[in-house]
């Protein structure tokens, strides 16, 4: 990029100053108005784990306070390794930890996992299906610190790794509740992380709502519109649907946190209900994401609904603000709606 | 020198004998498909009688046995050579010897542990057995168990970054159970490893990763035996490395004097004449 060009970019977005929001917003609370929040779910719920299985261990690359894994490393500190600036050892000694019949999680950023170390991950813990929980923070546009942090694509990286599961949590009720899934689950994982203060939103909508691994979930039923969602989007896509509300659209959300096996049974089924348009909804590039595999299995199936696919664009995402970001690229709740309404 | 078994059980055959018979199988599994890395399990064959017929403990009709010493595959083209010592510490059968690399063979071209009963790790993607063997010292001292790791790479695997963030984790964790062999035949696929990209001074750049690092003359049995029991009964809090400078082709002269490479090409008609030379050097 030339100076020039650099300089008309510039230009072209700049906002008036009474716009612009301070950087402090670069990596925000992703709390939204009106929810509660649980500080640190991961840390606390893979200690409760812990307590209840002597196999787990923790392992980080100096990403401990990040990742909410300081939380397990305080608390038992004799089951954490601190690995140092080293995605590629950080997952091939856990494959080792997990040769020796331990239950090692792993956590660092989104990027690193799913850029630096893929080969580590794929033939040192997916090819043998070692029991790895790889756990990471700042996925899809979660920091406005730009491509370096914002893992748009780890999700379209790691569907093509066979025997990966990959989940993408919405809130703190399904981090809550994947931790012992994991467990359970007898290979490796890939999870995204919300993590500080996260919000509780799930419970809120439908308070008997447990995350469970494999599994889409009904949120909210609607008449006009089925949102399948997943991740921090069915946040937005909830919120959205109550906009929407107040105009008479009525909007069901589908959560599909599992990712990959992806529950097609289930969203099949939503898909093939009449009239309604499909919505697909993710913080993540739309090349291979979720929308791609929804409407592969559709298509499949034979079911073939008036579509759309909301999702971050094929482009390297700018650097600032949160929220102006999110805005910016669509994925905020007024940007889901108005697009919801203008495709009916 | 006549160096025999650490094992009372397998102390009749000497380690030369067990070298030979490496080496003997090895050509035989090439000959079945008509190549193979040859070079490098001719070259290696003397490191690895001396690992199965001295160094490790094992129990042959349990390759998973938990006190097992683990020995790890880093370099996934050297599978030939594992296999043939496999056999020879019957952990493999040797009647399997001629589907070495055929449709339904548990002996693929390139090691995996999916396939291979004695195969602890998939190698292949050169730079990953290290870092594997790190987290299975640090699991083996969770569980307090005395075995120690192996991993076995080559020198090009020196190239490789992840390899060093490997050396740094060992040193850090002071996996005093770890213990890294280099075979240093200086030749990876383009050419000579030293021309490639040079990892030169070697015992100094393992040292100054907080390694204890030895380097001898690989294709000497006596050098190779002593090295592994300085490497096993060092006190330090640290991991511990031996450099073994090897001979591609080791034991068949006609080869050795080829101009070699990293895939040494064997005609149809050359595989008994080498198995014919090697046949006349058998130790006693």
């Amino acid at each position: 990029m030339t100076l020039a060009s650099m300089a008309r970019k510039y230009e072209a977005r700049k906002r008036p100053e009474g716009e612009r929001q301070a950087t402090s917003a670069m990596i925000a609370s992703l709390a939204a108005e009106g929810y509660d929040t649980v500080n640190a779910p991961f840390g606390s719920a893979l200690i409760e784990a812990a307590r209840k299985d002597d196999r787990i261990v923790g392992l980080t690359a100096d990403l401990g306070k990040y990742t909410d894994l300081h939380v397990f490393a305080n608390a038992m500190p004799d089951r954490f390794y601190q690995m140092g600036m080293a995605e590629q050892v950080l997952m091939s000694a856990a494959a080792g930890l997990a040769r020796e019949g331990f239950l090692p999680f792993a956590t660092t950023y989104a990027v690193f996992a799913s850029r630096r170390a893929y080969d580590f991950i794929a033939m040192a813990i997916a090819e043998e299906n070692l029991p790895v929980k790889i756990v990471c923070a700042l996925p899809g546009l979660t920091t406005g610190y730009g491509p370096s942090h914002q893992a748009t694509e780890d999700i379209a990286i790691f569907r093509g790794l066979p025997n990966m599961t990959i989940i993408d949590p919405c809130d703190a009720d399904d981090i809550v509740g994947m931790v012992p899934a994991m467990c359970a689950h007898e290979g490796p994982v890939y999870a995204r992380l919300l993590r500080g203060k996260v919000p509780s939103v799930l419970k809120k909508h439908k308070p008997d709502y447990r995350f469970q691994l494999g599994k889409a979930q009904l949120i909210r039923d609607g008449r006009d519109v089925l949102v399948i969602s997943t991740g921090l989007m069915t946040m937005r896509a909830l919120d959205a649907a109550l906009k929407l509300a107040e105009d008479k659209v009525d909007v069901a959300v589908l959560h599909c946190p599992t990712i990959k096996p992806l529950d097609l049974d289930t969203i099949a089924t939503e898909a093939a209900r009449s009239g309604r348009l499909v919505v697909t909804a993710e913080n993540h590039t739309v090349m291979g994401g979720l929308g791609e595999a929804v409407a592969g299995g559709l298509l499949s199936r034979g079911i073939a609904p008036k579509f759309r696919m909301i999702g971050l664009p094929d482009q390297f995402l700018e650097a600032g603000a949160l929220p102006t970001l999110h805005d910016m690229y669509g994925i905020s709740v007024d940007k889901v709606a108005a697009r919801i309404r203008a495709w009916l | 020198m006549e160096l025999a078994s650490r094992s009372a059980a397998r102390s009749n055959v000497s380690l030369a004998n067990r070298a030979w018979n490496i080496r003997r199988k090895a050509l035989l599994m090439g000959q079945v498909q008509g190549q193979g890395y040859i070079g490098q399990a001719l070259g290696i064959a003397d490191v690895l009688a001396a690992s199965y017929f001295h160094a490790l403990d094992f129990r042959s009709e349990d390759p998973e046995w938990e006190g097992r010493d683990r020995f790890l595959l880093s370099i996934g083209h050297y599978a030939i050579a594992l296999y043939a010592v496999l056999m020879e510490a019957g952990i493999l059968p040797e009647d399997e010897l001629e589907t070495y690399g055929m449709d339904d063979s548990r002996m693929p071209m390139s090691g995996m542990a999916s396939y291979t009963p004695g195969m602890e790790i998939t190698g292949g993607s050169l730079g990953h057995g290290l870092g594997i063997a790190v987290g299975m010292a640090m699991g083996l001292k969770r569980k307090r168990n005395k075995a120690f790791v192996y991993n076995l790479m080559s020198d090009g695997e020196l190239g490789e970054g992840s390899t060093w963030e490997a050396a740094m984790s060992g040193a850090h964790h002071r996996l005093d159970n770890l213990i890294c062999l280099v075979d240093f035949n200086n030749q990876q696929a383009d050419g000579k490893s030293t021309e490639m990209l040079c990892s030169e001074p070697l015992p100094e750049k393992w040292e100054a990763f907080g390694w204890h690092a030895q380097r001898v003359n690989g294709n000497d049995l006596a050098a190779v035996v002593t090295a592994f029991d300085t490497a096993r009964a060092l006190k330090d809090a640290k991991p511990r490395v031996i450099i073994f400078d090897t001979t591609m082709c080791k034991g068949v002269p006609f080869l050795e004097s080829r101009e070699i490479t990293h895939f040494v090409r064997v005609e149809a008609d050359e595989w008994d004449k080498a198995l014919a030379v090697l046949e006349e050097g058998k130790p006693a």
